[in-house]
């Protein structure tokens, strides 16, 4: 399957008189990973939320699959967010989460049949959550928590993915089992897009490398990218001014 | 014994209070379950208050209470929706400000009136053995659409109720589930009024539904037990407040809040 899957043209998003987004001109194709990198507060997430319809932008049109995102079958996007902002103390275990993302995918009064069960335990299986699978979600470590997002969102069986920061907090054998994932639902033809603070990774996780601050600073294979020197223009520039207190422009320094 | 459980049945108004309150208690803990995870309580008790002024305007105009009040509860559940969605105000001030505004109107045009030969008090406190014929058939037949929504939104409301952003980013229209929520919320609350009254009803939408999440941490579970509590906590409260010769509304109402304390010591007990 190859084709357009996302097109941001001119997008620009504002909170209030802060500008997120200026001018953002982005493609991502079918069956291929973006990454998207930046300093905290560059508009990375907001990005992923513009994609997702969650965020209108004041400027600029976002299609997915040549539509508004709004106006997609329920079911199309499936979105982790970076801090899931929900109630732990809902009533729910890891079950009842992943069970979630079918529920987009279900006709009203349609029954939870097997192939939905089917996805949940694949989901479940693929995040490696089998023994937590009865447990409630506020006995869970972060990563466990993450974990069972990105489940529900792979339960979802969506046609375009969002991933924000997935791999933040979660152990190096979970992240490896992450990617083994995402490459192998890239490889069956899924868009991906992901934001990471892993740059030593990239080049495993993605197709495709973007650098934004607010703009696109840098797109292309992930290795060229990163040897332009693009993103340690910015870490450089952030450091000097000194008011963004990323770990990495420390690093960079050093 | 069969006489104390059939007696007070033997009297017409005792049967449709029956029916009532077993419709009320199993329809009000039951969205009560929503209420509680959304965090609604406070809205249930402002609606509850500003429909009041509807209630008094339509006894004014000779029109039936119910369309009075239900006019001003739906109007009033929709207002919260939008201001929730798009106000700057924050929600439990603007709450604060309208629907102690909307009852004030209701007492002012009350005294006004000066006399007034119809029970209003009753709609403060509930007088569940007023309950006519025709309040039972609109009674049941509003229970029965709230309930049919409910069902059909039922994945809809669970995923919202937990996860409203990553809901809306799969598709699900999260504003059209909060507004339906709150307009079911404002019908459930109008059939509830003759029984258990304005002041009190919030504990019925709460109290059940909170009950029941000290004791279960499955969804399902939570919804069938505040189900369960609120019918029989309806039930035996009606019987009670016959035989003591007490206020119905009051007597279930205190009998919910025992059910909590209950669950609540029990829940501690089993996690000491």
């Amino acid at each position: 399957m190859t084709g357009e899957a996302v097109r941001l043209r001119g997008v620009h998003v504002c909170y209030g008189r802060v500008v997120a987004l200026d001018g953002i001109d982005l493609v991502l194709d079918r069956g291929s990973a973006l990454g998207i990198v930046g300093p905290n507060g560059s508009g990375k997430s907001t990005l992923l939320k513009t994609v997702a319809g969650l965020v209108k932008p004041e400027r600029g049109t976002v299609t997915v699959f040549g539509c508004p995102p709004k106006s997609l079958r329920p079911g199309t996007i499936a979105y982790v967010p970076q801090v899931e902002a929900v109630d732990w103390s809902f009533p729910a275990n890891v079950e009842d989460v992943v069970a979630m993302g079918r529920f987009p995918r279900l006709r009203v009064l349609s029954l939870f049949g097997k192939h939905d069960r089917a996805a949940v335990d694949h989901a479940i299986e693929a995040l490696r959550l089998g023994d937590l699978r009865k447990r409630h979600i506020s006995e869970l470590s972060g990563g466990q928590q993450q974990r069972a997002f990105v489940a529900r969102a792979i339960a979802q069986e969506p046609e375009l993915l969002l991933l924000d920061e997935p791999t933040t907090g979660v152990d190096a054998a979970t992240e490896e089992a992450l990617r083994e994932l995402v490459r192998g639902l890239v490889a069956g033809g899924l868009p991906v897009m992901m934001t990471t603070h892993d740059l030593d990774r990239a080049a495993e996780w993605f197709d495709r490398l973007v650098v934004v601050d607010r703009r696109v600073l840098a797109d292309g294979e992930p290795a060229r990218v990163l040897a332009s020197g693009a993103y340690a223009g910015i870490r450089e520039h952030a450091h000097t001014h000194g008011h963004r207190r990323d770990p990495l422009a420390h690093e960079a320094l050093q | 014994m069969i006489d104390l459980l059939f007696g007070p049945f033997a009297l017409e108004f005792m049967q449709r209070a029956l029916v009532t309150a077993l419709v009320v208690g199993a329809l009000c803990s039951t969205i009560g379950t929503y209420v509680v995870l959304r965090k609604l309580s406070f809205i249930g008790d402002g609606i509850a208050h500003a429909s009041f002024a509807g209630i008094v305007v339509a006894y004014l105009r000779g029109l039936d209470y119910y369309v009075g009040a239900g006019v001003v509860a739906v109007l009033t559940a929709l207002g919260i929706g939008y201001v929730t969605r798009r106000g700057r105000v924050a929600l439990d001030t603007a709450i604060g400000v309208l629907f102690t505004g909307a009852f004030a109107l209701g007492v002012f045009l009350m005294s006004k009136q000066g006399h007034y030969n119809v029970d209003l008090e009753g709609f403060l406190f509930g007088n569940i053995l007023a309950v006519s014929r025709n309040d039972l058939v609109l009674i049941v037949t509003l229970a029965v659409v709230v309930v049919a929504a409910l069902a059909l939104l039922y994945r809809a409301l669970l995923f919202t109720s937990f996860d409203p952003v990553v809901a809306e980013a799969a598709g699900i229209n999260a504003a059209f589930v909060d507004y339906a929520l709150l307009v079911l919320l404002a019908l459930t609350i109008i059939i509830s009024l003759e029984s258990v009254g304005i002041v009190l009803v919030a504990a019925l939408l709460v109290t059940p539904a909170a009950t029941a999440y000290q004791l279960t941490q499955s969804f399902n579970r939570m919804l069938a037990l505040s189900a369960c509590i609120g019918t029989a906590c309806s039930v035996v409260g009606l019987y009670l407040s016959y035989y003591l010769n007490a206020a119905s509304g009051a007597t279930i109402v205190l009998l919910v809040t025992v059910a909590f304390f209950v669950a609540m010591g029990a829940s501690r007990l089993r996690r000491a």
